[in-house]
């Protein structure tokens, strides 16, 4: 069963944007934000390692690998996903990166505040169907 | 009454059309990032606005510290769109971690991507381990602003130091920046922008340093 939990987590760690893909059970959704906010620490110490943004698998919980990738302006794009290909899991968080930062380079738009634009929504979901599922 | 009724209907109509899936907003999505060829902005343009928004500040406070602040946050709007941008258009997207080697891309890159030239010198203070200087001879953006002679301490850089400040923020090694105009043989503007990083990143810094 392929289900994915993306989040994007600003600089004060709260989540900007949340999003489901694939199948879903009801009662996994509480549980995935909590294994994805306490992968936060692990993203926190394996930042510092390494100078690219993609910090592979961070942890993992049960069946479930939690993926990273850390802006330059530290904002983390957080993918909480049963195996998947890496290379996928890699361009899926570039062309996510690309979608914050035109979000970001909106004037109106303050960083860190929560994402609600649909078409946001809408592209998110184009690219998990192109590169996720 | 009515009227009112209406007027209400129609500022909750606005205030609803970002989040519909109107033209404007998809337009923002689907902009182009990689650098256009024609992406100068006339320095006079510039000026004009630089000169209205210090302004606009100067009615709103109380004293030359306070000009200086409110501008630097206008400079930390700036500076983090400006650093995701130039991040963005390297080759190779990486993050800077390293005080250093962040200093010397503010430097160059970001430098470049402003004001179209690299920063004149980047130096270390001898007194203190923590701070450092990025001199610029010649800020573009500062030469339409003249300050009067009462107000001889405050620096326009401010502006500029924000765009630092909002960077170092961003590179987790938070500093306060200032700017300051240290006039040299034949170049009065010389604008010296002072960052002092906070205890907690220098002492990051050691342990990184030993750890290699």
């Amino acid at each position: 069963m392929t289900t994915f939990y993306f989040a994007i987590v600003g600089t004060n760690d709260s989540p900007l944007y949340e999003a489901e893909f694939g199948a879903q059970r009801e009662e996994n959704k509480y549980l995935q934000q909590f294994v994805v906010h306490a992968a936060l620490d692990l993203v926190d110490d394996a930042q510092f390692m390494t100078n690219t943004c993609y910090l592979k698998s961070v942890d993992r919980y049960n069946d479930w690998t939690v993926s990273a990738y850390v802006t330059p302006s530290n904002a983390r794009l957080m993918l909480l996903h049963e195996t998947k290909s890496e290379d996928a899991i890699k361009s899926f968080f570039a062309a996510c990166h690309e979608l914050y930062m035109k979000t970001l380079l909106n004037p109106f738009y303050q960083p860190n505040a929560a994402i609600q634009s649909q078409t946001f929504d809408a592209k998110m979901h184009t690219l998990a169907k192109k590169y996720l599922l | 009454m009515a009227s009112s009724q209406q007027q209400k209907q129609q500022i909750q109509n606005m205030l609803r059309l970002d989040t519909k899936q109107s033209k404007r907003s998809t337009m923002l999505l689907e902009q182009p990032v990689t650098r256009q060829r024609r992406d100068k902005v006339s320095l006079s343009a510039f000026a004009f606005l630089f000169a209205e928004m210090i302004r606009y500040t100067q009615n709103r406070v109380l004293g030359i510290q306070d000009l200086e602040t409110k501008l630097n946050e206008l400079g930390q709007r700036v500076g983090v769109r400006v650093f995701e941008l130039t991040m963005w258009r390297e080759k190779i997207v990486r993050r800077e971690t390293r005080v250093l080697q962040m200093l010397v891309y503010i430097n160059s890159v970001v430098w470049r991507a402003l004001f179209d030239k690299p920063a004149d010198s980047l130096e270390r203070s001898t007194d203190n381990e923590d701070e450092y200087m990025i001199t610029d001879n010649e800020p573009a953006i500062l030469k339409y602003i003249s300050v009067p002679k009462e107000m001889a301490s405050f620096s326009p850089g401010a502006f500029i130091s924000g765009i630092v400040e909002a960077i170092a923020a961003c590179c987790q090694c938070p500093a306060r920046v200032t700017s300051h105009v240290v006039p040299v043989d034949g170049l009065p503007v010389r604008t010296v922008i002072l960052l002092k990083f906070d205890k907690d990143v220098m002492e990051r810094e050691k342990r990184l340093e030993a750890g290699k």
